[in-house]
């Protein structure tokens, strides 16, 4: 006797290379077995035609709590995730006040698992207050749970302290993620710099904001022999620096966004504040470049980088309006046209979701080994249905894709064995 | 309702105007120029019709322009500055917006330091006609309609002409909107600025660009200057000093009669004498700069015409 049965999917586990119809089966909250199942479950959940995979991880996502909860909390934010088939997302330290000390790390994941539905692995600062200054206590970060450093949304600008950074935190091979962005190059920019930019006569912030700085944190990593991964790559120069730093044996690793790999800054030329972050959507040739860093493995992993705002933080016009949009409840079927387009196997984008980012940040997640948490997700990827902001879990409306259609839903989650989202519906 | 004429729900910039509804605001503001020569400067077009002159920018021309355009049709024009307005307090646009519109008036004169701040509004206001009177760095409609009038009296047909855009470019709506204009309206525009001064990928307004101002006098039949902001100086290294900028892409009476007798010069002001252009030819028979400030007027009443002057909609 089981206490789930999930039959006849089509289960892919990259991280145990298996991609075949079978059954996956759950006791006390682990995955018990995957293969032919014969006995009886006191649930058994009909996956035919749909596909079971480990539930995805988001290592790029922003929840606004402490501080900011009118934009997202963390019981807000976990809905979302597990709406979007994700179950494990890792925290920016961006929050008010921000995570550089160890409290707060405690403070965070005891809320998360307080609230059950998702696990929570922050990743803290790597200078007190994100003032790019002084380094945090890295040691006693990750021994209370930190899972990973980084300033994001604030790059860590002066190069000595960035050196410095990549020398302590290489020291316990701990991992640093920039948000490169050349800040004298970008200021004031609210869109990409180019023909869009210029027609719409808002300031524009040019690659080489993001270019320059991965350049200077390459050469940085290479003296030091540190981990460094790329935040939300969005541009083809950067792309061909990590792969050149990859294929010269350098620890240089990158995320993309979906938003980055599936829209321009054509989108922004009506004014849509519901399409500004940064990076900045660029041009095709990027986009393409972005496309091409997921086939070839360049990029190891998609992350959102969910960026909720509230609504009056939007509206103010483009050049007012602040940086970011929602992205856990969209980012499989986004992503699924990968897949759909002949870019990635649907294993290997599974991974892209899964096991990599498990694997980068050493987190037990990301596979459904026997005896691992079952963390599952189960979406079917051929169902369409229309994106509407009002009916998202998040507390973000901040979404470009408001009115489109999307293909592949996620049917089911399960965190530790309990079905958590089921159809549409948050089971708390 | 009010029935718009030309097909006008709101002007935002030229980007939104076709050939005819430039040529038909134009004329209709040709027409109107003789009222305000006139001693009764007054005609009944707007009784009834209110408008809003809401100002998030310093402006003198642009905003009295408007104010007097309203009056002499008989609208009833209320001005607000930001200065004075909300928005000190804390108000957000869009509520000084909503604010305003739900005093309905019939027309919305908007000028704002963010670009598409009209486009913006236009989402949440729906019985409210907008004016862009000058979005940040995005366009300025109503300026480039009364450079055309000004144009139509003085070379008649722009069709073929070549206008020489001197200064900041990378900054300015005028630019913007008149190089839209040029190719709407079958002229020519040549840019004369430092790569400092140009935005990206300027050249897909199929413009001719020069770093050298001399180069570019040859042919030209108009010289637009553009106002420097010389705040721009220090802080965004846009250019070293005034002195090399005048010296560089100042217009100057040698420059002016280097461009031949025929060219004509245009400022849509306000004028830094001396920097941009030089004290004699500001002043000179080759100005069309006052002109320009008078035809200001006749378009704006063309303008409020078009989008509350109509006959009510049964």
């Amino acid at each position: 006797m089981v206490d789930v049965l999930i039959q006849n999917g089509r289960v892919i586990d990259p991280a145990n290379k298996i991609d075949e119809v079978c059954d996956v089966w759950i006791a006390d909250g682990k995955v018990a077995g995957v293969g032919k199942f014969s006995g009886d479950a006191t649930q058994t959940i009909d996956a035919k035609d749909l596909i079971v995979c480990p539930g995805l991880i988001d290592m790029h996502v922003h929840l606004r709590e402490p501080g900011e909860e009118w934009k997202e909390d963390i019981e807000s934010g976990s809905r979302a995730a597990i709406a979007g088939g994700v179950t494990s997302i890792c925290t920016m330290p961006n929050t008010e006040p921000c995570i550089d000390h160890a409290g707060i790390v405690l403070q965070v994941i005891a809320r998360a698992k307080e609230i059950g539905l998702c696990n929570l692995h922050p990743i803290a600062a790597v200078s007190r207050n994100l003032k790019g200054k002084e380094l945090t206590e890295m040691r006693e970060l990750s021994r209370s749970g930190a899972v990973a450093f980084s300033d994001d949304g604030k790059p860590i600008w002066h190069a000595g302290v960035m050196r410095k950074a990549l020398e302590y935190s290489s020291s316990f091979d701990y991992l640093i993620i920039q948000h490169a962005e050349e800040k004298q190059l970008t200021e004031g920019g609210a869109i990409n710099e180019g023909w869009v930019s210029t027609q719409l006569g808002v300031l524009g912030m040019p690659v080489e904001g993001e270019d320059s700085m991965i350049a200077r944190d390459i050469m940085l990593t290479r003296r030091v022999q540190a981990r460094y991964h790329v935040a939300h790559i969005s541009t083809k120069g950067a792309v061909e620096q990590v792969r050149l730093a990859q294929q010269e044996g350098l620890k240089v690793t990158t995320e993309a966004a979906p938003h980055h790999f599936a829209l321009t800054e054509d989108e922004v030329l009506n004014f849509n504040a519901d399409a500004k972050m940064s990076p900045p959507l660029r041009t095709e040739e990027d986009r393409l470049a972005v496309i091409e860093g997921l086939r070839d493995g360049t990029i190891e992993v998609i992350a959102t980088d969910h960026a909720p705002h509230h609504e009056d933080d939007k509206r103010c016009g483009l050049s007012c309006a602040a940086f970011g949009i929602v992205g856990l409840e969209t980012m499989l079927p986004i992503s699924l046209d990968l897949e759909r387009a002949g870019v990635l196997s649907m294993s290997d984008l599974i991974a892209k979701m899964t096991c990599n980012p498990a694997q980068l940040l050493n987190l037990p997640e990301g596979s459904l080994a026997e005896g691992r948490a079952a963390d599952i997700c189960i979406f079917d990827p051929k169902a369409e249905w229309v994106l509407n902001r009002e009916k998202l879990f998040s507390k973000g409306r901040n979404t470009p894709w408001h009115g489109r259609t999307m293909t592949g839903q996620v049917l089911y989650t399960l965190k530790d064995g309990r079905v958590v989202f089921e159809k549409g519906e948050v089971h708390d | 309702m009010l029935k718009p004429l030309f097909g006008l729900k709101h002007i935002f910039g030229i980007a939104d105007l076709n050939r005819e509804q430039i040529t038909s605001l134009v004329n209709l503001g040709d027409d109107f120029i003789d009222i305000n020569t006139r001693s009764v400067k007054k005609e009944p077009t707007l009784r009834g019709r209110t408008v809003i002159n809401l100002f998030f920018e310093n402006s003198t021309r642009t905003r009295t322009s408007f104010e007097i355009a309203g009056k002499r049709l008989s609208a009833d024009v209320i001005n607000i500055s930001a200065s004075t307005s909300a928005t000190k307090k804390g108000e957000t646009l869009l509520d000084t917006g909503q604010t305003l519109a739900a005093m309905q008036p019939h027309v919305l004169v908007i000028r704002h330091s963010v670009a598409g701040t009209c486009e913006f509004l236009s989402e949440f206001l729906d019985n409210t006609a907008l004016i862009n009177a000058g979005d940040g760095s995005h366009e300025h409609p109503t300026q480039i309609l009364t450079d055309l009038l000004t144009l139509k009296h003085n070379i008649g047909d722009v069709a073929g002409k070549t206008m020489t855009i001197v200064g900041d470019i990378a900054h300015s709506r005028v630019a913007r909107s008149h190089m839209l204009a040029a190719k709407i309206m079958g002229y020519k525009v040549r840019i004369v600025a430092p790569k400092t001064l140009l935005p990206a990928f300027v050249e897909n307004y199929d413009c001719e660009i020069f770093h050298d101002f001399d180069e570019a006098l040859q042919g030209t039949d108009i010289l637009y200057m553009l106002r420097v902001q010389t705040e721009r100086l220090t802080t965004n290294c846009c250019f070293p000093s005034i002195r090399e900028y005048h010296e560089t892409y100042g217009l100057n009476m040698k420059r002016l009669k280097a461009a031949g007798d025929h060219c004509m010069v245009m400022h849509p002001g306000p004028m830094n004498r001396g920097v941009e252009i030089a004290t004699d030819v500001a002043d000179s028979m080759k100005s069309l700069i006052l002109e320009q400030v008078e035809h200001g007027v006749a378009v704006r009443m063309a303008a409020l015409t078009a989008l509350c002057g109509g006959a009510t909609e049964e």
